[in-house]
Order: structure tokens, then C-alpha cells, then sequence
């Protein structure tokens, strides 16, 4: 098989392998593997605002996505993005709500640039320990999620607590804050916010092809201490790469906040971060790659949201353990050569 | 604080350091034998389920570890098939695993007990009292007996400390690995199950909460010897009883203190240790190849 | 060693007949043929990437054959895995100890042969027993209790030996076992393979020092790209004839080194150890490995000088990205593939690109490619890249110091000549060259002056031509005049 061609399809067939065992395991709740899969194309693709939806949930995914994939290009496993998005969210919204008198534009830049502030801090903690202390980051960066769900709580619950609302979940953000949806896509709340994921997935690309600290933090990736004997700041690049990271991943609330709900919702995240790992490791840390990704568990996610109501059984948690048998089939290199049965 | 709070909260810290010391324990064995174990909540995740259903079920606690641990193991399986032969990154395997137990959880409570959000509550006879405890401390020395002693225990050592040795000397590492994964899984199973029967009286969804995290933490504080891990359980474990106790506390001022900020102590605990714990020259030096 | 009548008619301890074996399209043994006689000693000698080590790991179960067939003492055999092959009675030492560092030397030992009481526990007493009686036998002694860690390689390797003692091993494979020896302590252990095959026992050794196989070997089998070349008597032959069958043409092995034109300043100085180099002239350390070399070179300054590390896969490539990339590391930030745009440092491809074509050419690099990536390079032409790299440091002038750590190990002896040439071309141009090798041959080829490192100091200092093998080994060793 030609290089080119072979690249292409291992993903794909990985895709459909994971997909398979999901509905494999879907089915043994009784529901028959094809019902579930059309209602699983029906829900993503079957209307202008199933489509829209699925838009929708697949613009944070490309944020996450490039945030794991910008740790692991330093050679680090962001496990945090759930927390610096979440925090990031928040932000955007303690923005819009402290500070109503800002016009628009200038209140959603703001706004983006609060919640990337906040997710880029969440980030640099872990980047400075992992820095600074050679601490393990995939567990920092899974205790530093919980704290951020605390914290985000406690603002949530007692300093900006919509008044009325039985919900946990913010006073509204002012107007000038909230960027309109686009009426093609009817009620689905897709806006210019998607344009943002995009002009971020091609700021990273342009980082790591034409910048020198982008060079250097691949080179951290490739092999540290080749790097440190070339007299690379290890230490600096491993920080800038999980700041950037945590600020990437801070964006991803951006949509939800200014577009969907105006508010901070808690719980309002399906585990975007947690995706973000595999449309990482699926896209192969590529810009492309990862907007292609992002589309598919977008597809996925919207997919899987009202399995409920289509199937006897099945419920949105599949939507979880497609993911996971995707990672699974993606990540296993040496499958190929297992079939070829290749064993020593 | 009084006598006999300082004794409650004693009995507190061995309860709540149960989950972890299984799951640590179950981290060292399959880190010993060179394989890097994130999966350990997941394994956890799963043990907690089958053991509250297995309990629920046969009405005996007894019967439900059994069913904690085989899941656990059935689901390490899985990891293992693609980490040794299928040779996927093992942090992104693991995971994945995670993530598998996190979905499938809810998904299986819904096939069984029509409820995503967890399983029927149990009768206290069909939950532990105590045992977990006595058994998790059998186990650590048990653990270290056999490493030192036993051809096997050799075996897993070399395994993760120079597998090309052990292959040259005609041991399969595939297979010393494969067992080491399971036996990494039964054990997490159980930690779990000590969550879900012991602790709780039912599953609840997500209910590890980080523990299989803080367990491999512990274990990295330990520097993956078993009993200086199990000390770090401990240390875990009392923060997280103290995290207990101290909700609904409030200030000098009268002002409660709010509750997340207590509930966040372990974490933040967590990260402090690790923080201040220096050196890698601890681990095995084969672990994730 | 007594011949008879008998001797001819005997099976081969081992024979391998039409052996092939490829890893993926690459055919790393086609068709070996090799006899060995029981009881002698028979040299595998050829350059790195010859196919030896293949054919060894065959041999031993490692690695499954695509084609062919193995005998052993007559017999037909197919392996399984390495357990099969050491129930027939083959041990092998890798070049690469089979030893795990935080445990005794007897864990070491009996791995896998384990005596054990009932529950596969361990009886430790039995295997104690069992290795006094093999180390009165074959005269090594070892200090069972301690930690592998503590010891010096000398002793390491005495372990790996005892393992396959240990397990009743007839047939010794030997991989590269001097490559880490002083001259004495390879003293010592030809005594000791010598007496193992006066006992009986087959001795096969791996090595690339034509000088080795001379003194030590009964017969010699020559490999060349994967293939067997030549099969000699030891006593028939000489280093001129084995190095023309390695290289597949003549090779001059004693090059002449001018004396260097001129010295000029100290371009170098290391107060700790008590040396400095001066442009101009080339200053070899020789030492056993692990005496303080890691600690020298991470102790001198970078920057400035060019460097080729002692690990180059450790220490100076990016094996999984394209080679260009390993050929600006740490020159990023240089004229002309950095520039400061903005306040921000970019990086200029195209130029990277031009110069990495530049280089190629000059070094034949092969593939030229700046796209393969790094890992996809033989090791000599991943040298030459780094080599490329360290030369060129400022707009293609070498610098005023090279330092060069193990320059040419794992390299094919093409790129050996090529990187030898280029040394005494850029000391001859004023360039102070700090060489540091465990080749003793390399040092003494190379050098105006040598030193000799050994825990952690300089104990000797030889002009050229001033000290033979024997009076360098001799202080390698730590020995005290």
C-alpha cells in the first residue's frame, strides 16, 4: 500500500472498528446495532439544525483537541483540558456580568481574552510543576480538573448566582457580550464563535511551522534531552506548551457562554476536554486532521443525545464509550501487524 | 478535639484508605512489571458497579468482591490486549479505559436496573463491616513477601526493570506482563468493590472520583514499594476523612465555610505531594517501553 | 588443543544452512552458511550492519528465521523462543548486559533456571551451592549478595558468563564482549574462554577487532551486507585479508597522520583534570568507559564549540522528525535559519532546507531527502548529519573547538574514513579537537596527545608514537607507575 493511502485509511478503519465494537456493545441491550446507528445519523445529520448541533458541539472539540495536541507535541499529556475550559467558561461569563458598560465588539474580545487568560493560568500550574518539579502532569492535571469544578461551584453557587433560577448556574452575561447565531442552522446556537476555533486551529499551525519556540517545543517532544544538549530551555518550552494548551483549552466554553445559554451553566460541558484526547490522538495533532476529528465526535455527540428517546435501552453514555473504543483502535499501532499475524 | 473523636477519625482514615491501598497495590504490580497503569480509575469504576450489582444480586458481600474483582480483571484485559501485543501508548490506552468505564457504567445500570445513575441500594447484610480493611493489610504484606521470595515475583520485577533479561533468560515478558495487568486489574476491582459494598451502600455514577488517580499518585510517593505506598493511602485517606468531618464547619466569624473548598482538600493534598516528592530514579526503569 | 582422527568425522556444535531474515522490505541475512567445530573458539567478525548479530539471535531463538535450517551437535532444530535454544545447550552474552541494576548478582544468575520449594518459592540455599561449585570449577568468583548496580562491568560481564554456566550452556555466543574491557581485563577474559573450551565448551564471539580474532580464535567466518564472505583458519590468515573480506576492497588500516602544521592558543581549558587544547592540534582521552568521560564532557561549555555527543540517539537527533530538523538543533536561533520578526523568533524553512542540501551533498548524506525522518538513516549517515551540523556552525567556517565523544561508534567504516579525514582537515585548519573514545586504536590513531582517564582523573599524558597498547592499557586499568 502506498504511504499516502495507507495514512488515510488506518484512521478510517480504526474509526470504523471502534464504531463497530460501540454498537456491538449498544446491541446487548436489545435494540438491533442498525437502529441505533440510524438513529445515531439521523440525530447528527437529519435537519439543518441536527447539522447545526452537531457544528455546535464540534467547535469546542477542535479547541480541546489542539490543546491535547499542543502538550503532546511538548511531549506531555494534558488530561486538564475539562478543568481549563470550565474555568475559561466561567471567566468569560464573571467578564460579561462585571462588566456591562463594555461596548460591542470590544466586550466579546474581552470576554475571549478573560477566558483565555483563566484557562492559560490553569494550564501554567501544571506546566510549572511538571517544569520545575518533574511532577507526574497527567495526574496534576486530572486532581487540578476537580479543583477547578470546585471552584467553579463556588462562584457558580455564591458570588454570581443567578437570583431566580433553581439552577446552578450564572446571571445572565449583558448583551453587548453575546454573539448572535447564524440563522441558517434555525435554532441551533452556531455562530462566529465556530470562526474562532478555526482561527486558532491555523494560529497553531502557523506556531509550529514558521515560529522558533514552535520548533523548540517539538523538539522538547521529540527527545528531551537532545533538546536540553542543544541548550534549549526544556523547562521554558514545557511551560509555554500547557499555557498554551490550558489557554487554548479556556476557549472552548466561548460558544456555550456567548452564544448558547449567555450564561455559566455548571455541568454545561459533556466532557469536551476528555474528547478533546481523542480528537487529539485521531487527527494526529494535525490542524486538519483535528477539525476533521472534532466533526466526527461532534457528529458523535449530538448523535448520542437523544438515544433515550429512539432506542429501548441505549442511552447517551454510549456517546463515552464510542470514544473510547476509537482511542483504543486508533492508538493500537501494532494491530496491523498483529493480524498480519507478525508475532514474536 | 477529643479522645474519641481523634479515635473516630482514625477509624475514619483506615475506612476511607481502603479503596486506595487496593488500587494502589494493584498500580504496583502492574508498574513493577513495566506497565504504566492510568487505567486504575476505570478498573476501579467498574469493580465498584459489578460488585454492587453481584451484591444486590446474591446478597452477599462476599460474592460481590468476587464480582468486583473479575470485572476488574475482564476490563485489565482489555487494557492488556492492547498495550503488550497491540503495543498502544499505555497512558492513551489507559485512558481510554477510563473513559470506557465511565460509559459503560451507566449504560449496563441502565440495561439492569432501568437507572443510569446507579444501582439499587444494598441491605447491610450484603455489605462489608470491616473485612476490606484486614484483607487490603494481608494483601500489602502478602505483596511484598511474594515479590521477594517467588520465582514469579522475580519474574515481575525483571520485567519492569530489564525485560530484554528476563527474555534472554527464556521467561516470556508478554506473559509475566499479561498476568501482572490482571492481577493490577482483580485488585483495583477491589478496591472498588471496597468502595460501592464497604463504604457506600450502592454504585453511584463516577463515584471513584480521582481515587484511582490519587492511588497511582501514592504510589509514585511511595516510590513503588508497597509498604511506603500504602503509608501514602494513609496519608490520602485521612485527608479525605478529614475532608468528611470538617463539612459543615464554620469560621470564628460564624460564616460556614463554603463546602468546595473542604471537598477539594484531597486534590489539592494530591498535588502538594507530588510536588514535593523529587526524583525519578525510583521507578522501574523499564516502565512504558 | 589435542587433535585427532576423530575430530573430522564429529558433527559441527553448530551449523546454520540458507539462512535468510528480512525486517519489513530490508534483508538483514541472506543465505548464511556457518559451521562451527565443537569445542574451539570461531570469530563472526564484520562491520557494523554486516548481519552478525542477526544471524547470532537466530541462532539463539531470539528472532525466527524467514528461510533455512540450524543443527546443532547434528541435529535438526527449530526454536520457539530463546528457552528452547537454551535447553540445547546455547548461552549467549549480549553486548548490551542482560542485567538488572537494583538486584543481586544471584537474581541475576538464575532468572528463569530458578531452584524452588513447593508455592515457587525460591531455594536460595540450592542456588547458592549450586554457583560455589561452578565458581571453584571455572575460577570466578563473584560476590553473590551484592547488588549488579555496584559493580564494575568487568564483573558484569564475569556474571553474564556465570549465567550460562549456570545453565549448563555448551555453546557460547560472545557479543562484541571487549567493547566496554580494558586491554587487561580482556587479557583476563581470553584466559577464561580459553579454559572454558579446554573444558569442552564452544565459544562463538561477535567482534569487529581484527587483532582479537588473531589472538584468540581457532577459525573465523566473515560477514559482509548480511551475507557470509569468507571462512578462514585463524592460523592461515592475517588482519590485511580479514579487513579486505569485511570491506569488500582494500582498506589502508595504519592511515599516516601528518604531524599538525602549527599550535596555536588554548582554545580549551579544564583546570579540574589539568589539560587544555590548543588550536590546532587533536588531544585524545582514552579510558575504559564510565571513568569520568560522561562527567567531563557534560562539564565543558556549549555553545561555541562544535559537539558530537557520545549517544547520538539519546543525545543529538530527533529520531521521529524529519532529518532537517535534527540538522538546525540548537542552531535555531542562528543566521540564517532564525531571525527575530516582530519581537518573535521565526524560523525559516526554505533556508533550512537549501542548507541541509548544501550538506548532504558535502557529507553524502544518503538518503538526501531533508524529509525521511532522522531514525530512517543508517548510523553513519546520522553521524555525518550531526557531524554537518557541528562543522558548519557559523556560515560553514568549523569552529575554533570540536569536541567529539565515541565519533564513530555504530558507524560503518565508510563514514568512519570520512569522519577521520574531516577531523585531522579541520585541525590541520586551526581547529582544537578534544577526541574521547574507548577505541584505544582510534585515540592512538588520531591523536597529538593522549591522555588517560581513569576514576575521574587524568593519570597519564603520552605525546604521539610516545606509548604502545600495552603501557595505555596498563594505566586504563588504574595501574600505578
Amino acid at each position: 500500500m502506498s504511504g499516502i493511502l495507507k495514512r488515510l485509511l488506518q484512521p478510517f478503519l480504526a474509526v470504523a472498528l471502534g464504531l463497530a465494537l460501540g454498537l456491538g456493545i449498544a446491541a446487548l441491550g436489545g435494540d438491533s446495532a442498525w437502529v441505533i446507528l440510524k438513529a445515531l445519523l439521523n440525530s447528527a445529520f437529519g435537519s439543518r439544525y441536527d447539522f447545526g448541533m452537531t457544528l455546535f458541539y464540534s467547535a469546542p472539540l477542535v479547541l480541546t483537541g489542539l490543546s491535547v495536541a499542543m502538550g503532546l507535541e511538548a511531549g506531555l499529556f494534558n488530561i486538564g483540558a475539562e478543568g481549563q475550559m470550565g474555568l475559561g467558561a466561567l471567566a468569560a461569563a464573571a467578564v460579561g456580568i462585571g462588566f456591562p458598560g463594555v461596548p460591542w465588539p470590544l466586550a466579546p474580545a474581552l470576554a475571549v481574552f478573560a477566558a483565555f487568560l483563566a484557562g492559560a493560568t490553569w494550564g501554567a500550574i501544571p506546566g510549572w510543576l511538571r517544569a520545575k518539579r518533574g511532577s507526574h502532569e497527567v495526574i496534576i492535571t486530572i486532581m487540578m480538573n476537580f479543583i477547578a469544578a470546585g471552584v467553579a461551584s463556588y462562584f457558580t453557587l455564591y458570588v454570581f448566582k443567578a437570583p431566580h433560577s433553581q439552577n446552578s448556574e450564572t446571571s445572565s452575561v449583558a448583551a453587548a457580550y453575546l454573539i448572535h447565531p447564524f440563522a441558517f442552522f434555525m435554532d441551533a446556537p452556531v455562530s462566529a464563535a465556530l470562526l474562532l476555533s478555526l482561527v486558532i486551529a491555523g494560529g497553531t499551525a502557523l506556531f509550529f511551522r514558521r515560529t522558533v519556540a514552535g520548533y523548540e517545543l517539538r523538539a522538547v517532544g521529540a527527545n528531551e534531552m537532545a533538546a536540553r544538549f542543544a541548550g534549549i530551555d526544556v523547562g521554558r518550552s514545557q511551560l509555554l506548551a500547557l499555557t498554551f494548551a490550558g489557554g487554548i483549552a479556556g476557549l472552548a466554553g466561548i460558544p456555550e457562554v456567548l452564544s448558547a445559554s449567555g450564561r455559566f451553566r455548571m455541568g454545561f460541558s459533556p466532557g469536551y476536554g476528555f474528547m478533546g484526547i481523542a480528537v487529539a490522538l485521531l487527527g494526529r495533532r494535525r490542524a486538519m486532521g483535528i477539525i476533521a476529528a472534532a466533526l466526527l465526535f461532534g457528529a458523535l455527540q449530538k448523535g448520542t443525545a437523544y438515544l433515550e428517546l429512539d432506542t429501548q435501552h441505549v442511552t447517551r453514555d454510549l456517546s463515552q464509550i464510542l470514544q473510547a473504543l476509537v482511542i483504543l483502535s486508533v492508538s493500537a499501532d501494532g494491530l496491523w501487524r498483529w493480524l498480519k499475524n507478525d508475532r514474536l | 478535639m477529643t479522645g474519641s473523636e481523634i479515635l473516630e477519625l482514625g477509624g475514619s482514615t483506615a475506612r476511607v484508605s481502603t479503596p486506595l491501598l487496593f488500587a494502589a497495590l494493584g498500580g504496583w504490580v502492574s508498574e513493577r512489571s513495566g506497565v504504566i497503569n492510568i487505567a486504575l480509575e476505570g478498573l476501579m469504576l467498574v469493580g465498584a458497579f459489578a460488585a454492587a450489582s453481584c451484591a444486590h444480586v446474591t446478597g452477599s458481600p462476599w460474592m460481590g468482591a468476587l464480582g468486583g474483582m473479575m470485572a476488574g480483571a475482564a476490563l485489565a484485559g482489555v487494557y492488556a490486549f492492547t498495550v503488550i501485543p497491540l503495543r498502544a501508548n499505555q497512558v492513551v490506552a489507559g485512558t481510554a479505559i477510563n473513559m470506557l468505564a465511565a460509559g459503560i457504567t451507566p449504560l449496563l445500570g441502565a440495561y439492569l436496573f432501568d437507572s443510569t445513575s446507579g444501582t439499587p441500594s444494598l441491605p447491610a447484610s450484603a455489605r462489608f463491616h470491616s473485612a476490606p480493611i484486614w484483607i487490603g493489610v494481608a494483601v500489602v504484606g502478602l505483596g511484598w513477601v511474594w515479590t521477594r521470595y517467588t520465582r514469579t515475583g522475580l519474574w515481575v520485577r525483571f520485567a519492569g526493570e530489564n525485560p530484554e533479561a528476563l527474555d534472554a533468560a527464556g521467561v516470556r515478558v508478554a506473559r509475566v506482563r499479561w498476568v501482572a495487568v490482571l492481577v493490577s486489574g482483580a485488585l483495583a476491582g477491589m478496591g472498588g468493590s471496597s468502595l460501592s459494598i464497604f463504604l457506600a451502600s450502592s454504585f453511584s455514577r463516577d463515584m471513584t472520583a480521582g481515587r484511582g488517580f490519587m492511588a497511582l499518585a501514592a504510589l509514585i510517593f511511595g516510590k513503588w514499594k508497597p509498604v511506603p505506598a500504602a503509608l501514602a493511602c494513609l496519608l490520602f485517606g485521612f485527608f479525605d476523612a478529614l475532608q468528611i468531618r470538617l463539612q459543615g464547619l464554620s469560621f470564628g466569624n460564624g460564616l460556614p465555610i463554603p463546602v468546595q473548598f473542604i471537598q477539594v482538600l484531597p486534590y489539592a493534598v494530591t498535588i502538594l505531594v507530588l510536588a514535593g516528592f523529587v526524583g525519578k530514579s525510583s521507578a522501574p526503569k523499564a516502565l512504558g517501553m | 588443543m589435542k587433535k585427532n582422527s576423530l575430530e573430522s568425522f564429529a558433527p559441527f556444535a553448530v551449523e546454520m544452512k540458507g539462512i535468510r531474515k528480512a525486517f519489513g522490505g530490508c534483508v538483514a541475512s541472506r543465505d548464511i552458511h556457518l559451521q562451527v567445530k565443537a569445542g574451539s573458539i570461531h570469530a563472526i567478525v564484520g562491520e557494523n550492519g554486516a548481519g552478525k548479530s542477526t544471524a547470532m539471535k537466530m541462532l539463539y531463538g531470539m528472532l525466527k528465521p524467514d528461510a533455512g535450517e540450524i543443527w546443532i551437535r547434528g541435529e535438526k532444530r527449530r526454536w520457539r523462543s530463546p528457552q528452547d535454544a537454551i535447553r540445547a545447550g546455547i548461552g549467549m552474552v549480549h553486548q548490551h548486559f542482560m542485567l538488572a541494576g537494583p538486584y543481586s548478582v544471584l537474581e541475576n544468575i538464575i532468572l528463569g533456571d530458578e531452584p524452588r520449594l513447593a508455592l515457587g518459592w525460591i531455594d536460595r540455599k540450592a542456588a547458592r551451592e549450586k554457583l560455589e561449585a561452578l565458581s571453584a570449577r571455572y575460577k570466578l568468583t563473584l560476590p553473590w549478595d551484592q547488588e549488579v548496580a555496584a559493580l564494575g562491568v568487568g564483573m558484569q560481564q564475569r556474571i553474564e558468563i556465570i549465567k550460562l554456566l549456570y545453565r549448563n550452556a555448551s555453546i557460547l555466543i560472545l557479543d562484541e564482549p571487549t567493547a566496554v574491557l580494558t586491554p587487561q581485563e580482556t587479557a583476563e577474559l581470553f584466559v577464561q574462554l580459553r579454559r572454558l573450551r579446554d573444558e569442552g565448551k564452544t565459544v562463538l564471539l561477535i567482534t569487529h577487532k581484527l587483532k582479537e580474532v588473531l589472538e584468540l580464535s581457532d577459525e573465523v567466518t566473515v560477514f559482509r551486507g548480511g551475507e557470509v564472505v569468507g571462512h578462514r583458519l585463524t592460523q592461515n590468515t592475517n588482519a590485511d585479508d580479514l579487513a579486505t573480506l569485511m570491506v569488500g576492497r582494500k582498506v589502508n588500516l595504519r592511515a599516516e597522520v601528518p604531524p599538525p602544521p602549527q599550535l596555536g592558543e588554548a582554545v580549551l581549558q579544564v583546570p579540574e583534570l589539568g589539560f587544555e587544547v590548543r588550536a590546532g592540534e587533536i588531544v585524545g582521552i582514552a579510558g575504559v568507559e564510565g571513568n569520568g568521560q560522561s562527567e567531563l564532557l557534560a562539564g565543558l561549555p556549549r555553545g561555541f564549540a562544535g559537539f558530537i555527543p557520545e549517544d547520538r540517539h539519546r543525545e543529538g537527533l530527533l529520531l521521529d522528525r524529519p532529518v532537517s530538523e535534527s540538522f538546525v538543533l540548537g542552531h535555531q536561533r542562528r543566521k540564517p535559519y532564525g531571525h527575530r520578526f516582530c519581537g518573535i523568533w521565526m524560523l525559516d524553512r526554505a533556508a533550512i532546507e537549501t542548507e541541509y542540501a548544501r550538506a548532504a551533498e558535502e557529507y553524502d548524506i544518503r538518503p538526501r531527502s531533508p524529509q525521511v525522518n532522522a531514525r530512517d538513516l543508517s548510523g553513519g549517515n546520522q553521524q555525518k548529519v550531526i557531524f554537518a551540523r557541528e562543522m558548519g556552525l557559523r556560515g560553514g567556517k568549523a569552529p575554533e573547538l570540536l569536541v567529539a565523544a565515541q565519533p564513530t561508534r555504530g558507524v560503518d567504516v565508510g563514514a568512519i574514513e570520512l569522519i577521520h579525514a574531516r577531523m585531522i582537515q579541520v585541525r590541520n585548519e586551526g581547529t582544537g579537537v578534544l577526541l574521547v573514545s574507548s577505541e584505544l586504536e582510534e585515540v592512538m590513531a588520531l591523536s597529538d596527545r593522549i591522555l588517560v582517564i581513569y576514576g575521574g582523573k587524568i593519570v597519564a599524558r603520552f605525546a604521539r608514537g610516545e606509548a604502545d597498547e600495552h603501557k595505555i592499557g596498563f594505566y586504563m586499568g588504574g595501574g600505578v607507575a
